[in-house]
């Protein structure tokens, strides 16, 4: 057992890591929170733009994709080695994730030939941002249940409905949605996948404000939208199959819950005051932290191992779809401990860092614990995936999808 | 990046598993906690004639001269099978101080004899119904002589020598102790009786010094940290036959016409099993990887695979007779033997809140600021 890279993987880092050092500011410890603009500000999007554009035309933007797309055709485990070096550094991340993991898989395995070279270099680039449509106020976990309707016209497919829960879709150029072409067909069955320019006629984007205050989500109202039939991906009926490849890679996408960890907790306790001693001789503090630790150690060397698979050429293990079950519980209970060593004055928003990440922390958790599948569904499908139980029973099976029960 | 076990070493795991799977290891372990034995002596007799107690000696004294990692695969199968042998306390325990502490004349004289098991050991640390400190070891030593009561020592009964913690004039001393008629040995009831474990009253009992006087209580936190990583893995193999049990019997037992492994309920059970475990999993490994290495960060990575293992397993084991219903409430199905073992191991080389105490006190030392 070595945590070391081979040397072909060594050279690979060193390159990744002198490009990075040319081109951007390593992280601090202690500094601006916000170097690049508050999340989601027009400064944020310039300074995201720009550094998109520069990692494309270096070819590191999609290093895994071909290279007629713009990749540089890198394997899993130096998409990893660059994650790990870029990680390092401070740049502006956030805008690009979804389009990119989500769109750019779907676009690269159904769209045609035309449109992949049409589409996918200014993807990449940052030049054209992309979102995905697939939730409505109906379909969260059971996204299948989505009420969006298709109308063939012609050469054109017409839209109306609501779609809900779409990241930056305010700032987006393209999206890729699934909607029900036919409503008397089974739930499954009656679905069909496209793209669409986001700047059609019909379609209205409101901003969703959070439970943090900001506004990273939004409602999409398609009235009477019009999409050429050339932007349906796969067949007519197909739109669950292509769904589901999205929302595998949207499970790789999400990943991690970042924010304050284990070692920020120990951090703070260490500094922290309690009844006239340091917060970290509190036996009970003593013991969370160590179970954090554990944790976040464990979801470590569970990353090392599917790395270490990968290195060997074998197919990682299964291993891997804990991870955001575990990291955005923890983040969760790691905000409650900050805010609660403050005792009354917890309560206090202050323009103190380390308060201010267990705020975020706090308010932030709640909504990773659904984004990208709620801790139930990831655990069904642990359950199902990986111990192989099976399915719930279900009263949608067989049954034309305008007549499944659907509540209000 | 090889967060892995050699293929060798793979081979090695499942060429112990198919051998613990035909001789019923299982059954055996069930059978010593009826009959109230101490071990199974034949599978014990055959897990020597296989060498795996010379797996970390090396070859000069008829050991097979491999390591650590090689100890921790067989550690999983062992501890997946509920093995009722002495072979923790031999080989984690007592085997590795003789390799690390013992002199060359000690050696020479006793680890051949670990290989061929004629000489089996074991570790007597406690004297009282709390965790034992550097302050509340009241066994003396002088003049060689050690004197005191040990109680809960696992395998004394078969033991033929004992490290004996001892408060010696300049503190802490590890001794070790030829067991001998003079020594009075009474099997103690615990909540596994699959193990045996015993009271040592040592009165005036000869003995050898290990390493340095007054350096026994760190030879010995090192000692423990070790072992922390291979029970891990036992830890971790018994965890994972309960997700097995567990999992098997939620799809054969039926209600409201339906397997419950259909329910949600069950599922988010069994989920929850496994991202213990996983996260165990993964911790152990992070466990063998220091201990293979000898690395600096051992203290940190023991307690940490050492948490995590016994989360798991103590989790798992529970889990898995809530899922078995009032079935694994019975002597007759397998699930007790699992919560048992589970706790036992969970207490054997200190508690959970003990291993997490040592988790953030290793963290504090490790801090830069700290280390001047």
């Amino acid at each position: 057992m070595n945590f070391n890279d081979t040397e072909q993987q060594a050279q690979f880092r060193v390159k990744c890591s002198a490009w990075l050092k040319d081109n951007a500011q390593l992280k601090t410890q202690t500094g601006n929170h916000n170097p690049h603009g508050k999340a989601g500000s027009p400064e944020f999007l310039d300074a995201s733009r720009i550094w998109q554009k520069k990692k494309f035309d270096a070819g590191w933007a999609m290093l895994h994709w071909p290279k007629i797309y713009g990749g540089l055709e890198a394997s899993p485990l130096e998409r990893i080695i660059w994650d790990q070096e870029e990680a390092k550094f401070s740049v502006p991340r956030g805008v690009y994730e979804i389009g990119l993991g989500m769109a750019g898989p779907v676009m690269m395995q159904y769209a045609t030939e035309q449109q992949k070279q049409r589409y996918l270099p200014p993807m990449a680039a940052g030049e054209e941002i992309w979102c995905q449509l697939f939730s409505e106020p109906s379909a969260g976990s059971d996204v299948a249940g989505l009420r969006s309707k298709a109308v063939q016209d012609g050469d054109d497919w017409i839209i109306n409905g609501q779609k809900v829960w779409t990241s930056g879709a305010q700032f987006c150029d393209y999206g890729i949605i699934v909607v029900r072409h036919d409503a008397n067909l089974d739930k499954h069955a009656g679905m069909t996948f496209f793209f669409v320019d986001m700047k059609s006629p019909g379609i209205d984007i409101k901003p969703i404000k959070q439970i943090t205050g900001g506004s990273s989500f939004n409602e999409v109202y398609f009235s009477d939208v019009r999409i050429p039939d050339s932007q349906r991906l796969g067949a007519v009926g197909d739109g669950w199959r292509v769904a589901i490849t999205t929302l595998m890679n949207e499970r790789l996408a999400v990943g991690d819950a970042n924010g304050v960890d284990a070692t920020e907790a120990f951090e703070w306790a260490q500094g922290q005051d309690d009844h006239g001693h340091a917060l970290i001789q509190n036996r009970a503090v003593r013991e969370s932290i160590a179970d954090w630790y554990c944790q976040a150690s464990g979801l470590k060397n569970t990353k090392l191992r599917t790395m270490s698979a990968l290195s060997k050429g074998d197919t990682p293990g299964p291993e891997a779809s804990i991870t955001k079950v575990v990291s955005a519980n923890k983040l969760q209970a790691i905000g409650n401990f900050g805010i609660d060593s403050l005792d009354m004055a917890g309560m206090l928003k202050t323009d103190l860092s380390d308060v201010h990440e267990f705020h975020n922390a706090w308010l932030g958790s709640a909504g990773l614990r659904i984004a990208g599948g709620t801790d139930e569904i990831l655990k069904n499908i642990i359950a199902e995936r990986v111990l192989g139980l099976p399915q719930d029973p279900r009263a949608d099976k067989g049954v034309a999808f305008k007549d499944i029960p659907s509540g209000k | 990046m090889n967060l892995d076990f050699s293929d060798d070493q793979k081979l090695l795991q499942s060429e112990a598993r198919k051998f613990l799977e035909k001789e019923q290891s299982l059954q055996r372990s069930r059978s010593v906690l009826n009959q109230q034995e101490a071990l199974d002596t034949d599978l014990w007799q055959q897990i020597v004639a296989m060498g795996w107690t010379g797996i970390r000696i090396p070859e000069q004294y008829d050991g097979l001269g491999l390591g650590h990692l090689e100890l921790c695969v067989v550690a999983e199968e062992l501890g997946r099978s509920l093995a009722p042998v002495p072979f923790s306390s031999s080989v984690y325990l007592f085997t590795e101080a003789i390799i690390k502490f013992a002199s060359d004349e000690i050696k020479q004289d006793l680890l051949p004899k670990l290989v061929t098991g004629e000489c089996i050991g074991t570790l007597a640390i406690t004297e009282q119904l709390l965790a034992p400190t550097a302050q509340n070891i009241n066994t003396t030593v002088a003049n060689n002589a050690v004197s005191g009561t040990k109680i809960a020592v696992p395998d004394a009964g078969i033991a033929t020598h004992v490290i004996v913690i001892c408060n010696g004039q300049k503190g802490i001393e590890l001794r070790l102790v030829e067991l001998s008629d003079d020594c009075n040995i009474q099997k103690q009831d615990t909540i596994d009786d699959s193990r045996g474990h015993f009271s040592i009253d040592f009165n005036n009992a000869n003995s050898q010094l290990l390493g340095h006087h007054g350096a026994g209580w760190r030879l010995l936190q090192n000692l423990l940290d070790q072992a922390a990583v291979m029970f891990s893995f036992e830890q971790l193999g018994g965890a994972q036959a309960t997700l097995d049990m567990a999992t098997s019997y939620a799809q054969q037992r039926f209600a409201f016409g339906r397997a419950i492994c259909s329910y949600q309920a069950i599922k988010h059970k069994l989920a929850d099993m496994y991202i213990k475990l996983t996260l165990s999993k993964s911790n152990s490994y992070y466990g063998a990887w220091a201990l293979s290495t000898e690395s600096a960060e051992l203290a940190v990575a023991a307690a940490t695979a050492r948490v995590s293992a016994t989360q798991a397993f103590n989790y798992c084991s529970q889990e898995n007779i809530q899922t078995h219903g009032g079935n694994g409430f019975t002597w007759e199905y397998d699930c007790h033997l699992f919560y048992r073992r589970a706790k036992l191991l969970s207490l054997n080389v200190g508690s959970l809140a003990t291993w997490k105490e040592k988790l953030i006190h290793g963290l504090e030392k490790a801090q830069p600021a700290n280390a001047q």
